[in-house]
C-alpha cells in the first residue's frame, strides 16, 4: 500500500513556521522530516513518522507554489489563490528575503552575475549553507537589484514598496544593492573582521550623503550611484595636505583642542603629518610612516577612479584603521580626534571647500568609527 | 419577464506573458451571453490592462438568464496568427434574478484555463434589469430562491414547507462525441464546462417552476449532482425541499398569531396519541422479542403494515397481521418481506396535505422547533442498473436483502431519455416511501440520493430517516400558529422525537423497547439511527464522536449483467456488515444513537467499498447501552479461552475509557422508576449475518441486550477475530480534538470564531497480487485512520477544536486505486466554558434553543426599526404569482420598496462600487460546510454558488506530479469560489460541499485530468461583536460592519 497522492488544502493556507524555515534553509523533504523527528515533535503530538512525512510534503508543495509569488511580493498580497492572513503574508515575505550573515559577506560587493552564481558551490561548502539556500539568497539579491537599479527615488523606499520588506530588511537590501552596484571590495583578508552590519552602516551613510539623491531629491534621484561631480570635486581637498601652511595650521588646531583629552595624544600628534615635519619625534615605534590626515585626504582625491572607489574600504583600513589600531587608540579617542579633525577645518581661513569637506568627512567619520573595532 | 443584462469590463491584472519577444501581452476581452458576443478594444503591451469598457448590453429572455452563464474570454491579440486564448470566466447571474439577493456582481475574478489553471484576474461589473411581464405561461422561474443549506436559512422563517422537488436533465457528454477526436483538449473541456453550466441552469429553472406550481418561493436543501455515465451520457439531477419562506424582518412575523391552536389540535390528530387503545394495550402485553432497532436496509423495515392510507398522519396499524409475524421473530420477517412488496403498492386515499406530492420527502436535516414529532429510523434503498445502451434489456436489481429483483425490458427506451433515469429514481423513492410507512411514519427527512458508477454499472442509492412530522408546517393556508406552546403541552421537551412512531404490537422489525428515560411516558427503542442532525432541543449526555464503519469486498471482474448480478448479490452482505460494525463501534463508545448517518457504497472494477459515517451520541431518553460480550465457540481450548478473556478485558477497558473521554455519565436511575412493564428478556433472538448456508463466515450475533445483558459477539473463526481486532484499532483523536459529521458537536456549544475549512485527498495503490478481503479491509481502514491522524496533526495549532461535518467520499478510479476525499471544518472552542457546560448540559441546550429564537427576533428588529414601518417583504415572485392584484404595481415602485426593505444591500452596493483597487488587500472569504458561522450572524443570503471545473495537464511531472497537480487545482477552485462570493458582495460560503472530485491520471503519458463540482450558499455575515455596535448606530451605517467583517476576520 503506497500513497499515490496525498494532499491537504485549507481555505486559509496553513503555514508551519518551522517547516518554512527548513524549506528556506534548503533541506530536502527527507532531511526536513529527519530534523523534525529530532526536534521531538512526534513525542509531543503522538504523531507517526508517516504523518510527519505527509505533512512536510504538503507544506513543501505549498511553499513551492508560493515561491513564484514571493518573487514579486505585491503579487502575494493581491493574488486570490492562497488565502493568507496579512500577518502571515508579511512573515512569509520577510523570512523569504532574510539572508545569512555568512552568505552575504561572501557576495557583498560582487557583481550579481552568472559568474558569481557559479561560485555558489564554493560558498556553500565554505559556509555550510545548503546550495539551495545560497541560490535563493543570491537570486533575491539579484532580483531586488534588477528591480530598483534604474529606479528613481529613495532606494530604501523603493525596496520597501516593491518587496514589502520591513524597514530593517529594506535597509540591508539597500546596502547590498549599493555595494553590488559600486562593486566595493569586501573580501580582502584585512576586511574579514568586518561584519555585514558594518558595511550596511557605511552604505547607508554614503547613500544619504554621497549619491545624487543626497543633493537634490527632485532631479534624477538616483540612490545607487555615487555623485560623480562630488567625486570629481574631492580632488580639491588635496590642498589640505599639499599646502604646508594649511596642514600645520590644521594640525595645531587639532592638537590644541585635544591636548590632555587623548590618552594617545602623542601618537596622534606624531601621526598627523609625516614625521619629518614634526618637532618632537618621540614615536619611533610607529612602523608605518604614514600620516592620518594625508591618508584621509588622499583617499578622497583618488575616488575619481572607479578602481579606487572599489578599494575604498581597503584604503580606509590601511590608511586609518590599522595605524590607529597599532597605536592602541581607544574608540573614544578616535571619535574625539575625528570630530576635532573635521571641525577644525572650519577655522582654516584659507580653505574654501568647507561644504565639500563636510559632505566627505561627515560620512567618512561615521564610517571610520563603525569600522574601528577588532 | 425579459431583462437587460449589462456587463462592463474594467481591468485585468497579473496576466501571463503571451508575447515572448516583449514579455508583454496585447489583451482584449470577448463577452458572450447566449449567441451575442461583444469585444473590448485591444489593450496593447500590458500585463495589467485597463479596458474600462462601455456597458455591453444584452437583451434577453429570463429563461435564458436562468439557463445561460455569462462567458468572459480573455485573449491575446495577434496580428498575423490566430488570437491566443488566455482563459475564461463563467459567471452565474442567477443571484441577480431575485430581489433579496445580490444587486450587482462586481469584483476580481480569476481567469481560468483548463490547461494552465488560473492566469491572472479580471475585474468585471455585471447588472441585470428585469422587466415585469404578465405572461402566465412563462418558462422561467426567476425569483425562486435556492439554498444548499439543509435547514431553514438563518434569516428566514418557514411559513410552509411544501416538500420534495426533483428534476433531472440528460445530455450527451461532449467528451464522448465524435468531434472530440478532432478538437483540442481545451475545447473539449470548455464544451463540457459550458454544457454542465447550461444544464445546471436549466435544471434549476425547472425545479423553480415546480416550486412555483406548489406555490412556494424557495428551495432549501438543494442538492445537485452529476452522473458522468461515459458513453451513455451526462445526467444532472437535483433534489430539494420546496418551502414558502418569509424574510425575518418585520416584527409582525413574530407575534404569535395563535390561530386557535387548540382547534387545530383537534382537527389534526397527532400520531402522538392517535389511538388510545394501542397505548393502553401496550404495557399489558409482554414483549416476546427484543432486539435490533435499527432499520438501515429494508430487510429490517420491510415488514409491511396494512395501513391503507398511503401517507396518513395517523398510521393505522393492522394489529392482526402484525402480531402474527411477531412470533416468528426476525427470521420469519425476513422471509415474509419477500412476498410482501405487493402489499405495499396499494395506494391509499391520499391525505389532504400531500395531494400534490408523490413523495413526502424532505432534504432538510435540521428543522424548525416542533416540526419533527417522532423519528422512526433510517430507511435506505439501493438499486443496481446497467447503463449500457447496447446491453438492453437493462437489468434492474433491487437492493436490500431481497433477491427478488425484477428484469425489465427497457428496449423501448433510449438510455438518454430522462424518463429512464426518472423511472429508476421513482422506483427507489417508492421503495423508501414504503419503508417509511412500515415504520409507521408518513415522511422521510434528511433525505439524500447518490450514485456510484463504474463502467456500465451504476448503483443508485437513496436514504433518509423515517419520521412523523407536525402537519401544521406542511399545510397551505395556515399562516401562524402557536406551535411551541402546543408542543410543550403535548411533547416532553428533548425526548419527543425519540418516541417510537410505530405501534409496538406490530413492530416493523424486532426492537427492544423501554419507557423513555426522560419523560417515562412513551416507549423508546434502545438504539436510534438517523440521517438528520441532532435536534437542538435533544437532551444528550456528554459529547459525541465520529463513528465510521469501513468495509471492502472483492468481486470478480465481469461484464454487464453478470457484473450487475454479482454486485447486487454482494450488496446485502455489505449493508449487513456495515451495520454490524456501526453497532459494535457505537456500543464500544458507550453511546446509544447515531446522527447524520451516511452510508456510501462505491463500486469498482474488482471490488465494492462501503463507508458509513455518523456521529455517535448518548441520548438521555434512551436506555444505557449494554457492553459487548465475547463468546468463544470452542470452549475446550484453554489458551483460546484465555485469549478470549483477554480480549474481553480490552473491550471493557475501551468502553470505560470512552465513557470517560466523552464524559458519558448519565444519572443513575433506580429500577422502579424505569418501570417494570417491560420484562427481562428470556428468549434470545438471533440474526444471521448471512442468509446463505454456503457462507463459511457465519457470525452469530446475539442481539439480546437488555439492561443487564451485554451485546454478545461470538467468535468462531479468524474472520470474526479480525473483526473484533479492527474494532479496537480505531484510535481516539488526540486530547483537545473532537470530531463529528453533523453540523454541531453534541456537548460543545461555546464555539469561538476561528474556523478552518479544508479538503484532503488521498489515493493509495494496493499491491495487486492475491488480495484478500481482510488485507483489503485493513488497507482501507489504515487509509482512513491515517488520514484522520494527519488531519489532527495538521490542525494541532487550533486545539481545543472540533472537526465538524467531516465528510468522507470514497471512489475507485482504477483497479488498484482507492481514493478518499475528506472535506470538513475545524472550529475552535473555549475549553473552560466547555467544562462548565458539561454539568448543566441539558439545561444549556434547552436554553440555546430558546436564545436562538430570541436572536432571530431581535436582529431584524434592530435593523429596521428606525427606518421602516413594520413591513412584510414578500418575495418579488409572490407579487407575480398573485398576478391580478399585484402585477399592476410599476416596476420602479417595486424596486423602491425592495431597496428600502434592504438597507443592507444598498449600503453594501454603495460601498462596493468604490474603486476596486483602492483597497489593496483581498477581503477574506470564509468557507464552511456548516450552515452557520460561529460567533457571527448571517444577515443576507446572496444566492447559491454552483461551480464545475475541469483541469487537465499534459505535463504532470513538471507540475509536481499528481499531488502537485491536484493541490494546485483544489486551491484554485477555492480561489474561484471565494472570488465569486466576494463579487456578489459576500464574505462567506456556508453549506459548502465538494460534491464531486473525479481524478484520472495517466503517468505514462504524463497526463492527468480532474473534475470538481462544488456548491454552497454565498452569504453576508456580521460578527456578533460588531452587531452590538450596529444596533446603537444609525441604520445607514449598516454597510460598514458588513464590509469590514471580511477584513476583521482572519
Amino acid at each position: 500500500m503506497t500513497n499515490e497522492l496525498d494532499i491537504f488544502v485549507g481555505n486559509t493556507t496553513l503555514i508551519d513556521e518551522d517547516v518554512y524555515r527548513l524549506w528556506l534553509d534548503g533541506y530536502s523533504v527527507s532531511d526536513a522530516v529527519a530534523r523534525r523527528v529530532r526536534s521531538g515533535i512526534l513525542e509531543q503530538t503522538g504523531a507517526t513518522a508517516a504523518v510527519l512525512q505527509s505533512d512536510t510534503m504538503d507544506h513543501y508543495r505549498t511553499f513551492h507554489m508560493l515561491e513564484r509569488l514571493l518573487h514579486a511580493p505585491p503579487k502575494l498580497l493581491h493574488q486570490l489563490i492562497f488565502q493568507i492572513p496579512p500577518s502571515r503574508q508579511a512573515l512569509l515575505i520577510e523570512r523569504y528575503y532574510a539572508f545569512d550573515e555568512a552568505f552575504v559577506r561572501e557576495v557583498l560587493g560582487k557583481k550579481l552575475s552568472k559568474g558569481t552564481k557559479k561560485d555558489l558551490d564554493d560558498i556553500s561548502t565554505k559556509t555550510g549553507i545548503t546550495l539551495k539556500s545560497c541560490r535563493r539568497q543570491f537570486d533575491n539579491f539579484k532580483r531586488v537589484f534588477k528591480v530598483v537599479e534604474e529606479m528613481r527615488g529613495s532606494l530604501v523606499d523603493n525596496i520597501q514598496q516593491h518587496f514589502l520588506l520591513s524597514d530593517r530588511l529594506s535597509r540591508d537590501y539597500a546596502a547590498i544593492v549599493f555595494f553590488a552596484n559600486n562593486r566595493f571590495e569586501t573580501g580582502k583578508k584585512k576586511l574579514q573582521y568586518l561584519s555585514f552590519g558594518d558595511f550596511a552602516f557605511c552604505a547607508e551613510l554614503m547613500i544619504q550623503n554621497w549619491t545624487l539623491g543626497a543633493v537634490d531629491s527632485q532631479v534624477d534621484d538616483m540612490d545607487v550611484d555615487l555623485d560623480k561631480e562630488f567625486l570629481q570635486d574631492l580632488k580639491e581637498l588635496k590642498v589640505l595636505v599639499a599646502d604646508k601652511d594649511l596642514l600645520d595650521l590644521h594640525k595645531s588646531l587639532v592638537c590644541t583642542a585635544l591636548r590632555g583629552k587623548l590618552s594617545v595624544f602623542s601618537e596622534m600628534e606624531a601621526n598627523f603629518k609625516p614625521p619629518a615635519s614634526g618637532a618632537e619625534d618621540r614615536t619611533p615605534r610607529i612602523p608605518a610612516p604614514q600620516n592620518l590626515s594625508r591618508g584621509l585626504v588622499n583617499v578622497a582625491a583618488k575616488l575619481i577612479h572607479n578602481k579606487d572607489v572599489r578599494d575604498l574600504f581597503v584604503d580606509l583600513i590601511e590608511k586609518f584603521v590599522e595605524p590607529c589600531r597599532s597605536d592602541h587608540w581607544p574608540l573614544n579617542d578616535v571619535r574625539l580626534f575625528l570630530n576635532q579633525y573635521s571641525a577644525s577645518v572650519h577655522s582654516l581661513d584659507g580653505f574654501r571647500h568647507q561644504t565639500l569637506w563636510d559632505r566627505y568627512m561627515g560620512t567618512l567619520r561615521g564610517c571610520l568609527l563603525r569600522l574601528y573595532h577588532d | 419577464m425579459p431583462g437587460k443584462l449589462k456587463v462592463k469590463i474594467v481591468a485585468g491584472r497579473h496576466l501571463p506573458v503571451m508575447d515572448r519577444a516583449s514579455d508583454l501581452t496585447d489583451a482584449f476581452v470577448e463577452v458572450k451571453f447566449g449567441n451575442t458576443t461583444f469585444k473590448t478594444d485591444v489593450y496593447l503591451k500590458s500585463l495589467n490592462p485597463q479596458w474600462n469598457s462601455e456597458w455591453f448590453k444584452f437583451e434577453v429572455d429570463d429563461e435564458d438568464l436562468q439557463d445561460e452563464p455569462l462567458q468572459i474570454t480573455v485573449l491575446d491579440h495577434d496580428t498575423y496568427s490566430a488570437n491566443d486564448a488566455i482563459g475564461k470566466v463563467y459567471i452565474d447571474i442567477d443571484p441577480l434574478l431575485y430581489s433579496e439577493a445580490a444587486t450587482v456582481i462586481s469584483g476580481w475574478f480569476p481567469i481560468y484555463d483548463t490547461i494552465h489553471g488560473i492566469r491572472g484576474e479580471i475585474n468585471v461589473i455585471v447588472k441585470v434589469d428585469l422587466f415585469n411581464d404578465l405572461n402566465r405561461f412563462r418558462q422561467s422561474s426567476c425569483g425562486v430562491k435556492f439554498f444548499c443549506t439543509t435547514s431553514i436559512p438563518k434569516c428566514y422563517r418557514a411559513v410552509i414547507i411544501h416538500g420534495f422537488v426533483e428534476e433531472l436533465v440528460v445530455n450527451e457528454d461532449p467528451e464522448y462525441q465524435w468531434i472530440d477526436r478532432i478538437r483540442t483538449p481545451r475545447a473539449s473541456n470548455e464544451a463540457r464546462q459550458r454544457l454542465i453550466s447550461l444544464m445546471s441552469g436549466e435544471l434549476q429553472r425547472k425545479i423553480g417552476l415546480k416550486v412555483l406550481e406548489m406555490r412556494g418561493n424557495a428551495v432549501v436543501g438543494y442538492l445537485q449532482c452529476f452522473d458522468l455515465e461515459g458513453e451513455s451520457g451526462l445526467v444532472v439531477r437535483a433534489i430539494g425541499t420546496a418551502c414558502t419562506l418569509d424574510k425575518l424582518s418585520s416584527p409582525a412575523a413574530f407575534l404569535p398569531a395563535c390561530n386557535s391552536p387548540s382547534k387545530e389540535m383537534k382537527e389534526i390528530p397527532f400520531n402522538e396519541d392517535p389511538n388510545p387503545n394501542t397505548h393502553s394495550s401496550g404495557p399489558s402485553t409482554p414483549l416476546k422479542n427484543q432486539t435490533y432497532s435499527f432499520s438501515p436496509s429494508k430487510s429490517y423495515s420491510r415488514q409491511s403494515s396494512s395501513s391503507d392510507t398511503d401517507l396518513s398522519l395517523t398510521p393505522k396499524t393492522g394489529m392482526g397481521s402484525g402480531s402474527a409475524g411477531k412470533e416468528g421473530g426476525p427470521f420469519k420477517a425476513l422471509l415474509r418481506q419477500q412476498t410482501q412488496s405487493a402489499l405495499e403498492q396499494r395506494g391509499g386515499s391520499p391525505h389532504r396535505f400531500c395531494k400534490r406530492r408523490e413523495f413526502p420527502f424532505f432534504t432538510l436535516t435540521a428543522f424548525p422547533p416542533g416540526f419533527l414529532v417522532h423519528v422512526g429510523g433510517v430507511v435506505s434503498a439501493r438499486s443496481v442498473k446497467l447503463l449500457d445502451r447496447i446491453h438492453n434489456p437493462a437489468f434492474v436489481g433491487i437492493m436490500g436483502n431481497t433477491r427478488s429483483y425484477k428484469l425489465l425490458d427497457w428496449n423501448s427506451f433510449n438510455a438518454d431519455e430522462p424518463e429512464t433515469r426518472d423511472a429508476w429514481w421513482a422506483e427507489i423513492r417508492q421503495e423508501i416511501k414504503s419503508h417509511a410507512k412500515a415504520l409507521g411514519c408518513h415522511a422521510v427527512v434528511g433525505y439524500s440520493e447518490s450514485t456510484s458508477i463504474c463502467e456500465e454499472v451504476c448503483i443508485l442509492s437513496a436514504s433518509g430517516t423515517a419520521a412523523v412530522l407536525n402537519p401544521r408546517f406542511l399545510q397551505d393556508g395556515t399562516v401562524e400558529g402557536c406551535l411551541e406552546q402546543r408542543l410543550e403541552e403535548n411533547l416532553p421537551v428533548g425526548c419527543g422525537f425519540c418516541h417510537i412512531p410505530y405501534d409496538e404490537l406490530n413492530m416493523p422489525f424486532p426492537a427492544h423497547l423501554t419507557y423513555c428515560y426522560n419523560c417515562r411516558k412513551q416507549k423508546v427503542p434502545d438504539v436510534l439511527f438517523t440521517t438528520i442532525d441532532l435536534p437542538t432541543d435533544a437532551a444528550v449526555v456528554g459529547k459525541g464522536c465520529l463513528i465510521q464503519a469501513r468495509l471492502c469486498r472483492l468481486k470478480k471482474k465481469a461484464q454487464a449483467e453478470a457484473n450487475a448480478t454479482a454486485i447486487s448479490n454482494l450488496l446485502p452482505f455489505m449493508e449487513y456488515e456495515v451495520h454490524t460494525q456501526l453497532m459494535n463501534k457505537l456500543k464500544l463508545k458507550g453511546m446509544n444513537a447515531l446522527f447524520g448517518l451516511r452510508i456510501q457504497i462505491t463500486v469498482g472494477e474488482n471490488m465494492l467499498m462501503g463507508l458509513a459515517s455518523a456521529t455517535g451520541v448518548y441520548l438521555a431518553a434512551l436506555p444505557t447501552p449494554g457492553g459487548i460480550q465475547i463468546a468463544g465457540k470452542t470452549p475446550n481450548d484453554g489458551s483460546y479461552e484465555q485469549h478470549i478473556s483477554h480480549m474481553q478485558k480490552k473491550i471493557n477497558d475501551t468502553i470505560a475509557k470512552n465513557k470517560e473521554l466523552y464524559e458519558i455519565n448519565p444519572p443513575e436511575i433506580s429500577e422502579e422508576v424505569i418501570g417494570s412493564p417491560i420484562p427481562e428478556p428470556r428468549q434470545r433472538s438471533r440474526l444471521l449475518r448471512s442468509q446463505s448456508e454456503s457462507s463459511d463466515e457465519v457470525i452469530e450475533l446475539d442481539l439480546s441486550h437488555g439492561k443487564k445483558d451485554a451485546f454478545v459477539l461470538e467468535i468462531d473463526d479468524t474472520d470474526a477475530m479480525e473483526d473484533v481486532h479492527s474494532l479496537l484499532t480505531d484510535v481516539p483523536p488526540p486530547s483537545g480534538f473532537y470530531s463529528c459529521n453533523t453540523e454541531i458537536m453534541p456537548g460543545i456549544n461555546n464555539w469561538t470564531s476561528e474556523i478552518q475549512m479544508f479538503t484532503s485527498v488521498r489515493v493509495i495503490r494496493l499491491s495487486s497480487l492475491n488480495l484478500t478481503n481482510q488485507a483489503l479491509n485493513k488497507n482501507f481502514n489504515d487509509l482512513c485512520e491515517n488520514l484522520l491522524k494527519s488531519l489532527y496533526f495538521k490542525l494541532r495549532s487550533m486545539i481545543p477544536c472540533c472537526l465538524c461535518h467531516v465528510n468522507f467520499t470514497v471512489s475507485l478510479p482504477e483497479d488498484e486505486l482507492i481514493q478518499v476525499t475528506v472535506t470538513a471544518v475545524a472550529i475552535t472552542f473555549d475549553k473552560n466554558q466547555a467544562l462548565q457546560t458539561i454539568k448543566t448540559h441539558v439545561e444549556k441546550s434547552l436554553q440555546r434553543a430558546s436564545t436562538d429564537n430570541e436572536e432571530l427576533l431581535q436582529f431584524p428588529l434592530e435593523l429596521c426599526s428606525d427606518s421602516l414601518p413594520p413591513h412584510p417583504f414578500p418575495p418579488a415572485k409572490e407579487h407575480l404569482e398573485s398576478a391580478s392584484s399585484n402585477s399592476g404595481i410599476p416596476a420602479a415602485q417595486r424596486a423602491v420598496t425592495v431597496e428600502k426593505a434592504s438597507p443592507v444591500a444598498e449600503g453594501n452596493f454603495r460601498n462596493r462600487s468604490a474603486p476596486p483597487c483602492a483597497n489593496s488587500t483581498v477581503g477574506v472569504v470564509k468557507m464552511t460546510p456548516l450552515s452557520f458561522i460561529p460567533g457571527a450572524k448571517i444577515t443576507k443570503y446572496l444566492g447559491i454558488i454552483n461551480m464545475f471545473f475541469i483541469r487537465e495537464t499534459t505535463s504532470l511531472r513538471e507540475e509536481g506530479g499528481v499531488s502537485g497537480f491536484l493541490h494546485a487545482f483544489i486551491a484554485e477552485v477555492f480561489a474561484m469560489v471565494r472570488a465569486h462570493v466576494a463579487a456578489l458582495g459576500g464574505n462567506a460560503v456556508v453549506s459548502y460541499i465538494m460534491k464531486q472530485c473525479v481524478f484520472m491520471e495517466n503517468p505514462n503519458k504524463n497526463q492527468a485530468q480532474c473534475l470538481i463540482n462544488v456548491s454552497g450558499d454565498a452569504v453576508v455575515f456580521v460578527r456578533e461583536s460588531d452587531l452590538e455596535v450596529i444596533s446603537t448606530q444609525q441604520p445607514t451605517a449598516n454597510c460598514q460592519p458588513l464590509c469590514t467583517g471580511g477584513e476583521v476576520t482572519t
